[in-house]
This record gives C-alpha cells, structure tokens and sequence, in this order.
C-alpha cells in the first residue's frame, strides 16, 4: 500500500462555543489515498497539538459506519460526496490531489453547534423517548417462534430499522425536517405485529415530539434518502404520513 | 482481601433456579426508594437499566456519549448465540453451556457458564417482542446461522448488524423507561471515579465532557457496563472512545481485576493500511461459514490470487483442523493466520490472508451470498477499494475483544459490596477465550435477567442506606478528579497522548498480543514502565479543563491504559501456561497447539491494587465438576 499521498486544501469550521461567531480556518495537508477522512483529520490534529494549537472538536466512534456519531458537511454533501457511505467511512481516494475540501458541521436549527464540527442531537432522543419503543416488560415475552413473520415483512422492517441515527437526513433537508428518521421508526413497529397494539398512538407521540424538538416539515424533496449513508427508504415517510391520518381520521387521540 | 463466589449448592442445572427463590426481594412499593446508578448504556447497561426501572427502582444511567444508542455493542455484527434448537440439530442448553466453557478453554466459572445458556433462550424472546427484526425464513419463523466453536446452527442474527439491532431493542425499552420517569438519563458525562463510604460503593464522580463539570452522584449501588480495553493495544477492533478508565478506577479503588492477560485476537479483521490508521475493522465471523481462507502454499509467491491455482494453495484451517475447518474457534484461527505469515505465505509477503467466497458464490450463486453478506462485502468495498465479489478479501487477526475484566461473584457483584459489573467489563463467562456470537448474549443475560434479580438481593439482605454527596468521600473524590485533570494539562510536555498511545499499542501487541514468552514479557513490563514516565514528563495536552476537550479525555484514558498494559504483561507472566487467547511460547506442542498446566493454573487470577506497578494475587479456583477437563480439539 504505496501509493504516494495526496495533497488537499481544507476549509474547516471552527467555532469555539455555541455562541461564538464561527468562520472556516485554512490548512493543507498530505494525505495517504487510503486514509479515511477522519484519519486524516486525526492526522491534522496531531500537528496542531504538536504545535500547542487547540485540535478540531469533531465527533466520532464505531468508524466503522454503523454507530452514527460520525457526519460532517463534505463540500456541501452531509458525510461527504460518496453515496450511501458514513463520514467515517469515507476514504481519501476519492478526492483529487490539488482538490479543495470545505468541512463544516451538519446544519439545521434543532441541532446547534457545541463546537468546531460537533452538533447537538438531542431532538432526536427526545423523539425515541416519546414513542419508539413496543411497550412490554422483560420477562413477559412468548416464545420468539410464537408469531411468525414473513420474511418479506421482517426484511422490510429491518430495511427501516438500519437508520443509524446519525442526522444526514436533517442536514440534507432544505426545511431541516426529521420525517425520514422518524419515519423509519414509525414503519420498523407498524411492520411488525408487534408494533401493531401502539401503532397509532406512537406515530402520534413521535410526530409531536419531532415538531417539539424544532425540526422542520417535510416538502418531499427527497434529499434525505439521497444522502442517507444506510439508504433509508423515502417510503418510510409515507407509512407514517398514512397512519398519521389514519391514527387522526379515526381519532385516537395520543 | 477475599473473594467469595457466592455459588449456589446443587446441580448445575439447579443452581440458578435455586438461587431465585433463595434471594432476598424487595417489596414492589419500596423499590422506589433504592437508586441504582448504571454507567454505560451498551447492551449490558441499557438492559440493565431498562429492567430496573420496570421493576419500579430509580435508575441514573451515564454515557459519554450525546445518545445512549452510540454505545459500541453496536458495531457487533454477526449474531447472538441461544440454545433454542429451532434447527433440530442436537442443541440443548447443556451442549451452550459445554461448548462455551470448551471454547473458553476451561478458564471459567462452570456455574456462570451454566446460567447464561439458561437465559439465552429468554433473550431472543424478549429481542422478538421488542421488533428486533431477526433474519426469518420463508415460512416466518427464525433463520439461524453457524459460529466458531459449534457444530450446531444456534445464532440468530439480522444481516450483519444484530449488534445494532439488539442495542436499539435495549435503547427502545430503556427509552420507555425515561418516558416513564424511572430511568434519568445522562448524556456526554464521562465517569471518573468509583465513590466508596463505609466500604461500599455508594456512587461515582463524573465529568460533564461538554463544560468540564466536576460533579458527584450517589445511590445505593452502582452498575459499571462499560465494556472492554482492547483499546489498550490503540489499534483495535474498538470503538475510538471505549476505554478502561471507568473500571480502571474502579480497580484502584480496590475492586480486583480478573484475567487481564486474556484479550481476544479476532481472525477476521481488515489488515492494517499504515501509520495513520486510527482502528480497525472486523469483518463478522460469520463470513467463515461460507469464505475458505488460504495463502499462497510457497513464500514468495506474489502472483494475484486468481492466478494461483488450487494445488498451490494451503487451505490451512482445513487441513490442520478438517472437523471444524474455517470455522475452528478464533484463537486457533488467529494464531494459525499468524504462523502462515510469519513464514512468509502471507499475501504478498505481508502480514494478510484471503478469505474466498468463490466457491460459495460457484455454489449459490451470488445473488445468495450477497443476501447473507451484503453489508459486509459494501463496507470492506468501501475501505478497500476492492470487490469481494471478484477477488478474494484480505483479513488479519485483530485485537477485539477482552474476557478479562473487574472480577465478580456469582451475583456479578465485585468484591465492594454494592459495586456490579455486567457485560465485557467483567470476567465472568468467557474463559481464555470467547466463542463467536457470544458477547451479545452475555452483555444481555447480564442486564435483563440477572443484575436484576441479584442486585435485588443486596438490596433486600443488606438494606444499604442513601449516602449524601456531600460527605467528605465524594468531596474527595471531585477533588482528586480535578487534581489529575490539572496535572495533565500542566505538563506541557513534546509529545502528543497518541504518539504515547501507539508506542503502548506497539509494545502490546508485539509482546502480549497473539503469542508471550517469558523474556519478552520481562521486557515489556521494563519499557511500559518507562513509557509511563514518558507520558507524565512529556505529554503535551492542549486546551482548558473547564471546556469541551477532546484531547484532555483521551490523555486521561492513556494515562489509565498504561498501567493497566502493565497489568496484562504481569498476568500473562505469572500465567505461566497456554490456554486459549493466552499463548505463552514455552508451552506448545510441536505442531503448534496450546498446552495447558490444569495442575497449576486452573484458578482465575484476580488481582488486588496496591500501588502503581505493584498488586497482589488473588486465586479462585476454578472446580469442574460437570464439564470433564479435556484438551481441546478441533481436528
């Protein structure tokens, strides 16, 4: 693994606190094609701390794409150009020597800066705690073979249940909405029959506690799906919206 | 210091069931006046903190992290072990509990062992009901898949990423559970030390990672599930903030540390691309039930794979062990990828092996192997650039997993009253040596069906009172907590906590990593020890205590990894013997395979911190009255 490196110039916001005005800081780096972008960062922040300057606060864990701490703006693309692929994920041969690089944090109003590249996701916990859950206590399940479920059914709803959480969708939607990450809740319990005794009264939870949180409606742009690193489906958004109405129309009030 | 098991009489299929109707309860009214503090909200600390707060306790659950979902149990792929025989090919829960105290190469507690087969059948039952959608069959019932280690078909998975599914299962009812009122859940508060008073735990103090915030809490027990310290070796299959500072402090506050020597070394991980990498990446076990591994049969012979035809390989699981073959447990298959490398059949001379679904893809088509494996061959596409589909992958062991940890009882309560430790932060299940799909099963065994029972127990017999924080032992702890964070900002040193970092991994997993000996270990002690020194004269810590400081969190998780890393070179010398992960070099056959010393060292090692770089021994024996101590064999 020789390949000789590239070299990049990086746009970086830093923003020292949620209130600080922040601005992009330029520096230029010298990059193994086989590094991810944030082994590049890593990289960069060992200079800047062998140089005592403060290091870039980003946010990441798993780097293996599947825990959703990771997501930065890359050039304009929430986690970056690549299709279906975590920032973290996100290897440095996909760029062009001599290429200019602007990393920023995810924006939208219910997720502010905290710092540098880090945002505050707390809207969506407050989503999950409200609804995203089958109401049962350990010890009262029946056996798991008990209730069969198509496959069909069941690989469906782990198709919606990939989301990881990460907050592209928000970033990606030009109203900042949060329908495709709820949506896909909603839809992995309304798919299941184990959902089905909460169905519409969780949609209805979810659903206030997303417009609670200061997310943003959903005009059916479908930039969500186009920069979901797990490809959730547009679909998704569609199942809630029907048992919203259904949930509604038939008032069962939540 | 003593250790007491506290194992149940009676046959082992008795013990728990016993053991449940012995144990003290605590009225339903009055569990509201019992607080638990859970830190660490993986599958082991989101189970557990669910399951409390359903059982009407008062629940403070903590994660570093901005949601309790992050948590690295996430990242487990390939599946969940239970002896559901749904496949009617012989399992039982005697064949779990045997098959797992063989992988673990007799290196663990019979009656621990026996109790996790029990409840795994109650996991995947609990997981269905919660909408974990499981890989199913056509006719709607479960699919399951084969392991290392097992010739029976008992995992469960979903795609690859059961990890994920069964932690959002955890993560659903833990959130029920703070919807609810009965879980407070703290986010981006990092746990610094373990508070003791009256010689139990009686809380912890954290930092707020967001404004540097020094502050205590306090309960009536407390619950770490704060995983494992592969992170140690810096690269590993971890994620970038696990960590051991939680138990780490734990264990200096007197709670002994079991089996630090056994660190599990993954067979299937993507081989490393350069200085720059920050981790690595395993690709699921999984892949072994239909990829064959193989290296060129000559060294030197640096043709593409495709190019090398079939009598000019060496399919070396299959030929050294036909019965179990690619799917030999994981320290035989990580050290056998070692030895085929070190003699230079390596790929291209280099430290990797193929792992090859042609002729699955020959057998079933690739349409079926892309169903059973998608995400996997799209992730190892993206980090490599290469398509699984048409060439073979490249994998090489990996630090991944870590058996040893705080040491508890039967009760998984450590030797301070009032201090839990449940999932891979604690010794308990594993042995030398974990079989696959067998972490999930017990971070979830752990926090659904057994803290909540036993910490129920010390509950109802001990009656442990409310301590306030702002007795003089939680005072003392913040202040020792600020003091460290200081000293670490003070030293204004040359180099980087990542540079100090590599070098330990360098020094780890060179001499306590896939294969020990004594000289070596010897060494590595010496040079972990000056390395620390290093550290504390020369590390350079940028930023302020009262700020979000990235740096700051990662030089304190170092400064505890380099004593623990000595503590591992320490045990493994002491551990004078092969068994499972732990390969010492003096005690091989001449093909290769472990030889264990039962006469000598069938105790777990449980040591007790007495100050840096010194510790005592503790030994429990270890009495196998049920299971007969055999040598393993794969072959």
């Amino acid at each position: 693994m020789s390949e000789k490196n590239i070299n990049l110039k990086l746009h970086i916001w830093r923003q020292e606190s949620p209130s600080a005005k922040g601005s992009f800081e330029e520096f230029k780096v010298s990059v193994s094609p086989h590094a991810s972008i944030l082994e590049m960062l890593d990289d960069l922040n060992n200079r800047l701390e062998k140089e005592g300057k403060i290091p870039i606060s980003f946010e990441s864990d798993c780097r293996e794409g599947i825990c959703g701490t990771c997501g930065l703006v890359v050039n304009g693309h929430p986690h970056g150009p690549l299709p279906k692929t975590a920032t973290c994920q996100l290897h440095m041969r996909n760029f062009k020597d001599g290429e200019t690089l602007y990393i920023e944090p995810f924006r939208a109003k219910a997720f502010p800066v905290m710092k540098d590249l880090i945002v505050d996701r707390v809207g969506f916990e407050k989503i999950q705690q409200a609804g995203g859950y089958v109401s049962f206590n350990t010890g009262s399940a029946p056996d798991a073979n008990a209730i069969p479920i198509a496959k069909e059914m069941a690989d469906l709803a782990l198709d919606a249940a990939e989301c990881i959480g990460c907050g592209a969708c928000v970033a990606a939607c030009k109203n900042a909405s949060a329908m495709l990450f709820v949506g896909a809740k909603v839809s992995q319990f309304a798919l299941l029959p184990q959902g089905q005794p909460e169905r519409y009264e969780r949609v209805q939870f979810m659903v206030a506690a997303m417009d609670e949180a200061g997310f943003g409606s959903c005009t059916n742009t479908y930039a969500c799906e186009a920069e979901c690193p797990k490809g959730i489906s547009v679909k998704n958004i569609a199942r809630m919206n029907r048992d919203y109405i259904v949930a509604k129309v038939a008032k069962r009030t939540a | 210091m003593k250790l007491n098991m506290n194992i149940p009489e009676g046959h082992i299929s008795e013990k728990w069931t016993n053991h449940k109707f012995n144990m003290k309860l605590v009225n339903p009214a009055n569990k509201r006046k019992f607080d638990v503090i859970v830190v660490g909200t993986g599958l082991a600390g989101a189970a557990a903190a669910a399951t409390l707060g359903e059982l009407g306790y008062k629940v403070k659950a903590f994660t570093y992290h901005d949601s309790s979902r992050r948590a690295h149990s996430i990242a487990a792929q390939g599946g969940i072990n239970a002896a559901k025989n749904y496949q009617n090919d012989g399992d039982s829960i005697y064949r779990l509990f045997y098959d797992t105290v063989k992988g673990g190469d007799f290196r663990s507690r019979e009656a621990n062992v026996h109790r996790l087969a029990e409840v795994s059948n109650n996991i995947i039952d609990q997981c269905v009901a919660q909408g974990v959608p499981f890989a199913r069959e056509y006719g709607g019932t479960l699919a399951n898949r084969s392991f290392g280690g097992a010739q029976v078909s008992r995992t469960f998975y979903a795609r690859g990423e059961t990890g994920q599914q069964l932690l959002l299962g955890a993560y659903s009812s833990f959130n029920r559970q703070v919807k609810l009122g009965n879980v407070q859940v703290y986010h981006r508060k990092e746990m610094l030390d373990l508070v003791l008073a009256d010689g139990r735990a009686v809380g912890i103090t954290v930092r707020d990672l967001v404004d540097g915030k020094v502050e205590s809490f306090s309960a009536q027990a407390v619950i770490l599930a704060t995983g494992g310290y592969s992170n140690v070796f810096f690269l590993s299959t971890s994620a970038m903030n696990c960590n051991a500072t939680a138990i780490w402090r734990a264990h200096k506050k007197g709670a002994a540390f079991a089996n630090p020597c056994y660190t599990q070394i993954h067979p299937t991980c993507l081989p490393v691309h350069g200085e720059g990498q920050s981790k690595l990446v395993l690709m699921s076990e999984s892949l072994r039930n239909d990829g064959r591994i193989w290296v060129p049969a000559k060294p030197g012979d640096h043709r593409p794979p495709g190019e090398i035809p079939e009598d000019e390989r060496d399919y070396y699981l299959e030929r050294r062990y036909p019965s179990f073959g690619n799917l030999a447990p994981r320290d035989i298959s990580s050290r056998s990828a070692k030895y085929v490398c070190d003699e230079g059949k390596g790929v291209n001379g280099g430290k990797a092996v193929y792992l090859d679904f042609a002729d699955a893809i020959n057998r079933i088509g690739e349409d079926a192997v892309r169903d059973k494996y998608g995400n996997l061959f799209e992730m190892y596409e993206n980090i490599t650039g290469e398509n699984p589909y048409k060439v073979p992958m490249k994998i090489y062991p990996a630090p991944h997993y870590t058996m040893g940890g705080l040491w508890v009882d039967y009760n998984l309560m450590s030797n301070i009253p009032g201090l839990f430790v449940t999932g891979e932060a604690n010794f308990s299940d594993h042995g030398a040596n974990r079989l696959g799909a067998s972490a999930l099963m017990q971070g979830l065994a752990d926090g659904y069906f057994i803290v909540p029972y036993t910490i129920g127990n010390y509950f109802g017999s001990e009656k442990p009172e409310k301590v306030d924080v702002n007795r003089p032992e939680f005072k003392e702890a913040e202040q020792n907590v600020k003091d460290g964070t200081n000293k670490l900002l003070s030293i204004n040193g040359s180099q980087t906590v990542d540079e100090i970092h590599k070098k330990l991994g360098h020094l780890l997993i060179d001499k306590v990593g896939m294969s020990r000996d004594e000289a070596g270990l010897k060494q590595v002690i010496e040079d972990i020890r000056k390395l620390r020194d290093e550290f504390w004269s020369d590390v350079k810590v940028t930023g302020k205590a009262e700020d979000l400081n990235q740096n700051l969190e990662r030089a304190g998780r170092v400064a505890d990894f380099l004593e623990l890393g000595e503590l591992m070179a320490v045990d493994s010398l002491k551990r004078d013997e092969s068994c499972g992960a732990h390969f010492r070099e003096e005690h091989q056959t001449p093909d290769g395979e472990a030889i264990r010393n039962d006469e000598d060292f069938s105790y777990v090692a449980a040591w007790e911190y007495v100050e840096p770089g010194k510790w005592n021994l503790h030994k429990e024996d270890l009495k196998f009255e049920f299971v007969e101590l055999a040598t393993r064999s794969y072959k």
